[in-house]
C-alpha cells in the first residue's frame, strides 16, 4: 500500500481526497447552500446507493461475460439471452416452489447447463474462428428471444422477493434535521442491500478461486496463453466447459436478481447485453477486477445521470466508454 | 426479430379463411409494437384486429382480406421502416397503425409522401399528429393523449382533494400530451404542479427518481406505461413509500393491471381517465368485452380488452364501414375511400366516435378508478363519462393555440 503511494504520490493524494470528500458528503448534515447546489441530500445518497447496487447487478452479468471472453476469445452475444432465460426460469420456479432461494439456485444450474451445451455442441467445433463464433451467438440470441416471447409472451414479469427481503430498512445516515433537531434517517430497500452484499461476496469468492486455487491457476494460465497451457498436458477443453458453465450460470442468476428488483420483458436481453459490453470495455476485457470497476462506474453514471441530467443520462454511459477508449483503450483495470 | 410471431399470426388468418379465392385478397398492413417496452400493448392491439376480422367474416365489401402484421418498437424510425416495408415490399394501400405517440408523428409525415395510401391510426395519441400540419390520408378514430385526460384534473382536485402534485412521466410525445391535457384542467381549477420528472422510455431503475419525489405533495401523477410502469411500482413498494397516485391512461391500462407480481396492487384506488373503462355497464361495451374474452383463452389475453385492443378494433371497423360505402373500390388511389372515411360515424364499444376537419376523432373520455375484483384481478371502475371531447378540450381554437404545444414544461402550472 505504502509502495503504491510512494510510486504515484499525486494520484494517491487525489484519490484519498476524493474518498474523504465522499465520506464527508455521506455523513454530514447538509447546509442549505449545499442543498441548493446538489439538491436534497436524500436524493444524492439514494443515487449513490442505487448506482452501487445497479453496479452489483451489472457485475454479476459482466463477470461471466468477461471470463468467457478472456479465456476463449468468444464474444458471447447470447449472454443477454441467458440472463433473460434465467430470469423467466426463476419466475416460474419461484411461483411453483414459493422460494426465492430455490429459484436462484435452479436458475444458476439450468442456465449453466445451457452454457455447457452451447460450448460442447457449438463452440468447440469452431474454435479459434472468432468471427464465426460471434455470428453464431447472434443467431442464438435471436432464437432464444423468439422462444422466450413465444412461451412467456410480451407481459412484464417480476420475480417475487421473499418476505424477509421486502420493505425498507433504516440506514445510519442522517439526511435532514427536523425543526426540533431530531435527525431524519435514510430508508432504503432491503432487497437492494442484500443484492449488493451478495455480489460483493461472490466477487471476493471469484477472486479467491481465481488466485488461490489450482483451477483458478489453470484459468489464468489459459487467459494468458491457452496453446501453451494445453501443451503442458492440461485438459483445456474441460476448463473451457467449466468456465462457460460458470459464466452462463452467473448470467442466469443475475436474471433472477434483475427480475426481483427490476422486471423481465422482451428486449431486456439486448439491453443487459449492451450494458455488459460497456462494462467490460470500460473495465478491460477478460479481467474480473475490471468488470467490478466498470460495473460500478456504469451503475453510478446511470443513476447520477438520471437525477442530475435526465435528458442526457443515456448518453453519459457512452461518453464514459468513448473517453476510456480514447485514453486507455485496453480498459481501466487491464494489465498493460 | 419478432417477425416469427407476426408471421405465425398472419399464417393463422390464411389458414382460417375459406379456400375459394375469387379475386385477389385485399392486403391490409398492421403496425404494432411487438418489441420493446410496449410489447404487451402491441400484442393486445393485434388481438383487437383479429376479433374485428372474425366479426367481419374476413371480408370487407364482399372482398376477402388478410392482415400483414409488422413489428415496431415504439420508436419513430422503427415505424418508418415498418411502413416502408408494407408499402414498398408488400404493396399494401391500407395500413392500420401505429401504436405509440412519436410513431404517429412520423407516420403523419410519411403518409404525405405516399398519396394513394390510406392510413388509419392504431392507438397513437400525440396531439401534433392531427393538430399540426395534418396529413390528408391519416385518420384517427381515437382521442389523443390530452383528450383522454379531459375532466380528470377537475375530478382529482374537487373530489379527491389533491391540491399539490408532482409528475413522473416518460420523456416522449405521448406523456407530454397527457400531462398537457391533465394540467390544462387541473391548473385552471386551481391545482399546482410543483415538479416534473421526465425519464427516458425504457427506464429500469427508478430508485433515484423515487427519492426525488417531494415530501409535501398530495399525490404523484404517473405518466408511465408497460414495463416502465411495473418497474416503478415494484421499486416504489420496495422503498415502502405511501404516496397517492394519479394514473395516465396507459399507467392503469390492462397492460399494467395484468402484469405478474404483487406491486400493481399499489394502484388500487388510483384515479385515472382514458378511452376505455373496464367495468362500464354499457351494453355495447359489455358485448365487446365478451367477444374479447371468448376469442382467446384466459392466459393468452388480458382480463378485459385494453385501450390498445379497443382502438385497433375500432380502426378496422371504421375501415370496413367506409369500404362498404365505396364497394371495396380503391383503384382510384383511395380518393373515394378517404372521402367516406372522413364521414364515418362509429357506434363503438367505447362510445360514439366521429371525425373533425383534421380527421381526428371526437369521442368519449372515461374517468375511472382502479379497484380490486374478488378474484384478485384489478379493474378500472367506471366513475363518469365525459362525452364528445374535442381536440381543443372545449376551448376555442385561438385560446387552445395560445396555450402552445405540449412539451416538458408547457403548460406552466404555478401559483
Amino acid at each position: 500500500m505504502s509502495d503504491v503511494i510512494a510510486r504515484r504520490p499525486i494520484w494517491s493524494l487525489i484519490i484519498i481526497l476524493a474518498v474523504a470528500i465522499l465520506v464527508w458528503l455521506v455523513f454530514s448534515i447538509w447546509t442549505p447552500g449545499m442543498e441548493a447546489m446538489f439538491g436534497r441530500k436524500r436524493v444524492f445518497l439514494s443515487a449513490l446507493f442505487n448506482g452501487i447496487t445497479l453496479g452489483a447487478l451489472y457485475f454479476l452479468v459482466a463477470s461471466g461475460f468477461t471470463l468467457i471472453f478472456g479465456l476463449m476469445r468468444n464474444v458471447n452475444l447470447a449472454h443477454g439471452s441467458l440472463y433473460l432465460f434465467g430470469g423467466y426460469l426463476g419466475y416460474s420456479i419461484g411461483e411453483w416452489s414459493g422460494s426465492w432461494l430455490v429459484a436462484l439456485v435452479v436458475a444458476f444450474l439450468v442456465v449453466a447447463l445451457v452454457g455447457v451445451l452451447m460450448q460442447v455442441l457449438l463452440f468447440r467445433w469452431m474454435e479459434g474462428q472468432d468471427l464465426r463464433q460471434t455470428l453464431v451467438t447472434i443467431g442464438l440470441s435471436i432464437i432464444f428471444a423468439d422462444l422466450l416471447l413465444w412461451n412467456y409472451g410480451g407481459d412484464t414479469f417480476q420475480v417475487t422477493a421473499p418476505d424477509w427481503l421486502s420493505g425498507p430498512v433504516t440506514l445510519p445516515f442522517a439526511v435532514a434535521l427536523r425543526s426540533n433537531g431530531e435527525a431524519v434517517m435514510m430508508t432504503y430497500p432491503l432487497v437492494r442491500i442484500a443484492i449488493l452484499v451478495g455480489a460483493i461476496i461472490l466477487g471476493v469468492l471469484m477472486w479467491l478461486a481465481l488466485n488461490r486455487t489450482r483451477v483458478g491457476m489453470l484459468v489464468r494460465a489459459g487467459v494468458d496463453d491457452r496453446d501453451m497451457l494445453s501443451a503442458t498436458g492440461v485438459r483445456v477443453q474441460l476448463v473451457f466447459v467449466m468456465v462457460f458453465a460458470f459464466g452462463a450460470g452467473l448470467a442466469g442468476l443475475a436474471g433472477v436478481v434483475g427480475g426481483t428488483f427490476q422486471s423481465l420483458q422482451p428486449g431486456e436481453d439486448t439491453r443487459i447485453l449492451l450494458s455488459s459490453l460497456v462494462v467490460v470495455i470500460v473495465g478491460g476485457m477478460g479481467s474480473i477486477p475490471g468488470a467490478a470497476v466498470g460495473a460500478l462506474i456504469v451503475g453510478l453514471a446511470e443513476q447520477f445521470g438520471s437525477v442530475y441530467m435526465p435528458t442526457y443520462a443515456v448518453m453519459l454511459t457512452f461518453i464514459i466508454m468513448v473517453a476510456v477508449l480514447a485514453v486507455r483503450p485496453e480498459g481501466l483495470a487491464a494489465r498493460r | 426479430m419478432r417477425k416469427t410471431l407476426a408471421a405465425a399470426v398472419a399464417a393463422c388468418f390464411v389458414a382460417a379463411s375459406p379456400a375459394a379465392i375469387a379475386q385477389e385478397k385485399l392486403k391490409i398492413g398492421v403496425m404494432a409494437t411487438l418489441s420493446g417496452a410496449l410489447t404487451s400493448g402491441g400484442e393486445d392491439g393485434v388481438r383487437g384486429v383479429q376479433i374485428a376480422a372474425k366479426e367481419l367474416g374476413n371480408k370487407m365489401a364482399g372482398r376477402e382480406f388478410e392482415f400483414i402484421i409488422t413489428a415496431t418498437d415504439a420508436s419513430p424510425d422503427s415505424a418508418l421502416r415498418a411502413a416502408r416495408k408494407l408499402v414498398e415490399q408488400d404493396k399494401v394501400q391500407l395500413i392500420i397503425g401505429p401504436l405509440s405517440g412519436s410513431e404517429g408523428i412520423a407516420m403523419r409525415d410519411y403518409s404525405k409522401t405516399v398519396p394513394n395510401l390510406v392510413m388509419i391510426n392504431g392507438s397513437s395519441g400525440a396531439l401534433e399528429t392531427t393538430f399540426v400540419n395534418p396529413s390528408p390520408n391519416f385518420f384517427r378514430f381515437n382521442s389523443d393523449g390530452a383528450m383522454w385526460m379531459a375532466g380528470l384534473g377537475e375530478y382529482v382536485l374537487k373530489d379527491k382533494g389533491f391540491k399539490k402534485i408532482s409528475v413522473i412521466a416518460e420523456d416522449y410525445s405521448f406523456p407530454y400530451t397527457q400531462v398537457f391535457g391533465f394540467a390544462l384542467g387541473y391548473c385552471r381549477a386551481g391545482g399546482e404542479i410543483t415538479q416534473r420528472q421526465w425519464v427516458p422510455l425504457g427506464t429500469k431503475d427508478f430508485g433515484s427518481v423515487i427519492a426525488n419525489i417531494p415530501d409535501d405533495v398530495d399525490a404523484v401523477f404517473l405518466g408511465l406505461g408497460g414495463g416502465d410502469a411495473v418497474n416503478f411500482l415494484n421499486q416504489y413498494s420496495q422503498t415502502g413509500g405511501k404516496a397517492k397516485f394519479i394514473g395516465g391512461s396507459i399507467m392503469v391500462d390492462q397492460t399494467v393491471l395484468s402484469s405478474k407480481g404483487a406491486a400493481k396492487k399499489l394502484l388500487v384506488g388510483t384515479p385515472s381517465s382514458g378511452g376505455v373503462a373496464d367495468a362500464w355497464d354499457d351494453p355495447r361495451w359489455k358485448a365487446w368485452v365478451k367477444a374479447y374474452q371468448d376469442a382467446f383463452p384466459a392466459d393468452k389475453r388480458f382480463a378485459s380488452p385494453s385501450l390498445f385492443a379497443t382502438n385497433y378494433y375500432n380502426a378496422v371497423k371504421a375501415l370496413a364501414v367506409a369500404m362498404e360505402k365505396v364497394k371495396g373500390d380503391i383503384s382510384d388511389g383511395g380518393a373515394k375511400l378517404r372521402a367516406e372515411l372522413a364521414k364515418v360515424e362509429l357506434d363503438a364499444p367505447n362510445g360514439k366516435i366521429k371525425l373533425d376537419d383534421n380527421r381526428q376523432a371526437i369521442a368519449t373520455t372515461f374517468i375511472t378508478e382502479v379497484a380490486e375484483l374478488p378474484n384478485g384481478d384489478l379493474t378500472n371502475k367506471f366513475v363518469r363519462a365525459v362525452p364528445d371531447v374535442t381536440q381543443t378540450l372545449g376551448l376555442s381554437l385561438e385560446a387552445f393555440k395560445a396555450v402552445g404545444l405540449p412539451s416538458r414544461t408547457n403548460p406552466e402550472c404555478k401559483k
